[in-house]
């Protein structure tokens, strides 16, 4: 069938696994949200003494691939410690689908989003946090890894798009300039998901986000 | 296309009448000769006959005369060429100022948008939730420096369908020229240029069952309109290029077997499908509820994805459309559903049904049965509207 999908991720689509809620999960997290399109619940059963992974299920308001991610890092993440499964990457998730269409990545990156930050609120909720720590420029970086152009499917750190001097930190306001024309295509998109992506830190208090013509 | 895909998205593109083929046929084969005056040879008399003809009978539905209609490759081109024909011909000697709304179809936008960056203002206009303008705002917008206003006919997504003749109204007593993009609407929907004060017009034969690639541009007498097409003196010197004979006779055959009769027959389809979609709990139809074209149902449905639901639909056999970012090339949300005062939301789980020709009544019932599986299937895992 000559659609963009391998037929992999058409597979996962047609039939999810591990979908629906854990009422007495864990450790829980909803990533994106109604407001900016695609949204992902993702819900965990751990194991108090080995800390692997013995349920999770998810939930999703989104289109295909996030759909097919949902499923497919669930059966990836199941079994595993949380720390193997937090090193799931997105990469990896992608590549067990068969691939996925580059404009599409944002939409994907929301469901491993969605298991890494399920996995923080359980480690929050059950003390395992070992200690707070200040946001740093590299530690903006570091999220902004996960910031894609839609048009290569390729993060912005990567692409240059935002070097190491268009990111400046003061008094928890978090300022990056993206390397862009502001009107361009995916501008708003870029500027959204920048925000997403920053706002939780914990002593972070604004973000701003600046083109640069 | 297989023979048993439910096609329901003819405001994207409809199947082709075999009674329009059998119509190009001789110009493809016999006639192919160019069009020539009438002191050229035989063959090129009898193509501009055929020419000629074919502007007669598209001019003729649109109540104008022979010379106020230019053939062009289509709607897109006859947009660009009403907005940037104006604009170039009126700058200098009246003034700079276009006034559209948010809800036009690209070919519109973005002409104005490209005018903007030549120097241009723009004004797009706010419509109401049903996607209609207010007049009041129309009147307001207009200053001296105004030159063009331009308003759809019907919105390409939800179908609403504008009051022409109090917009030309104002534009006349204004003294700005008018132009409607028809495309989604003529000749379903009728559009005399005698009855309605409008000066240029967008049409198009590839939502009819017409062939691509073909389209015309009313331009009313006197109209102030740069060529921007340079060439040959084709189309009273107002458009150059070989003329497309086979595609204008094509398209002339296509409005012909537009009729009353058949756009009632959609008209109830449209309505039954409507009913039967609203009963699925949270949906709500996008745009006017009777002030639309008779072939188009738009429906959002709350706490599911529109890319899923094509997806799902596509495997059980039908062909729809959605407002949906996840399935837009730019990833952003319908400007239609946004400009209505939707939100991503509305957008994201809205659907677009238009009917054609050879859908036939058991079809409404067909899609209405598999959307309501579709949306139950999508909703059972989604994280939003649970109890």
């Amino acid at each position: 069938m000559p659609i963009a999908y391998s037929e992999i991720v058409m597979e996962h689509f047609k039939h999810p696994r591990n979908v629906g809620e854990i009422e007495d999960h864990d450790g829980k997290a909803i990533e994106g949200s109604p407001a900016c399109g695609d949204m992902v619940a993702v819900y965990l059963k751990v194991d108090p003494e080995s800390h692997r992974i013995a349920d999770i299920k998810f939930e999703s308001y989104g289109c295909a691939s996030n759909i097919a991610t949902g499923s497919i890092i669930t059966e990836m993440a199941k079994g595993k410690t949380i720390e193997e499964a937090r090193e799931i990457s997105w990469k990896q998730a992608s590549e067990a689908l068969g691939g996925l269409p580059p404009i599409k990545t944002h939409c994907s990156v929301l469901a491993v989003d969605g298991l890494r930050a399920a996995i923080q609120n359980y480690e929050e909720r059950h003390g395992l946090i070992k200690e707070w720590v200040p946001t740093t420029i590299e530690v903006v970086r570091k999220r902004l890894k996960r910031v894609m152009n839609p048009l290569t499917g390729l993060d912005v750190i990567r692409t240059k798009l935002v070097s190491e001097n268009d990111i400046e930190l003061q008094d928890g306001i978090v300022r990056v300039v993206v390397d862009l024309p502001s009107n361009h295509q995916f501008a708003t998109n870029i500027r959204e998901e920048i925000v997403e992506k920053i706002e939780p830190l914990w002593d972070v208090d604004k973000v701003e986000v600046e083109f640069t013509e | 296309m297989s023979q048993d895909v439910i096609y329901l998205d003819n405001s994207a593109a409809t199947r082709l009448d075999e009674r329009v083929l059998e119509a190009m046929r001789p110009y493809l084969f016999d006639t192919y000769a160019v069009a020539t005056s009438q002191f050229g040879y035989t063959p090129g008399i009898e193509a501009r006959d055929a020419l000629d003809a074919a502007r007669a009978t598209i001019a003729g539905k649109l109540g104008a005369t022979l010379e106020e209609l230019v053939f062009t490759s289509g709607s897109t081109e006859s947009s660009n060429m009403a907005l940037k024909g104006v604009a170039l011909a009126l700058a200098e000697k009246k003034g700079r100022h276009i006034i559209t709304t948010r809800i036009e179809d690209f070919p519109v936008l973005y002409s104005a948008r490209a005018l903007e960056k030549q120097g241009f203002r723009v004004t797009y206009l706010e419509v109401d939730e049903h996607g209609l303008v207010d007049l009041d705002k129309l009147r307001d917008a207009i200053i001296s420096e105004t030159i063009l206003v331009s308003i759809q006919a019907a919105n390409q997504e939800i179908g609403t369908l504008q009051d022409l003749a109090a917009i030309g109204q104002v534009c006349r007593d204004s003294g700005v020229l008018f132009h409607t993009d028809a495309t989604h609407s003529f000749p379903r929907v009728p559009l005399d240029v005698r009855e309605v004060p409008v000066d240029l017009v967008t049409v198009t034969a590839h939502l009819i069952h017409g062939p691509k690639g073909v389209g015309g541009l009313y331009v009313r007498k006197g109209t102030p309109l740069i060529k921007w097409m340079d060439g040959g003196f084709q189309e009273a010197n107002r458009r150059a290029g070989t003329e497309n004979i086979s595609s204008a006779v094509g398209y002339a055959k296509a409005v012909e077997l537009v009729t009353q009769e058949e756009t009632e027959r959609l008209r109830e389809m449209r309505d039954r499908l409507i009913k039967r979609l609203l009963h699925i709990p949270h949906s709500r139809l996008n745009g006017h509820p009777t002030l639309r074209l008779p072939h188009n149902a738009n429906v959002s449905f709350r706490f599911v994805e529109g890319e899923s639901i094509l997806l799902h639909l596509d495997m059980l056999g039908f062909a729809v459309s959605t407002g949906s970012a996840c399935f837009s090339r730019s990833l952003e949300a319908s400007h239609v559903m946004m400009g209505i005062g939707g939100n991503h939301e509305r957008a994201h789980g809205s659907v677009r049904f238009t009917f054609g020709r050879f859908n036939k009544a058991g079809d409404v019932d067909a899609v209405a049965d598999a959307i309501a599986e579709v949306i139950e299937k999508l909703r059972a895992i989604s994280p939003l509207g649970k109890e």
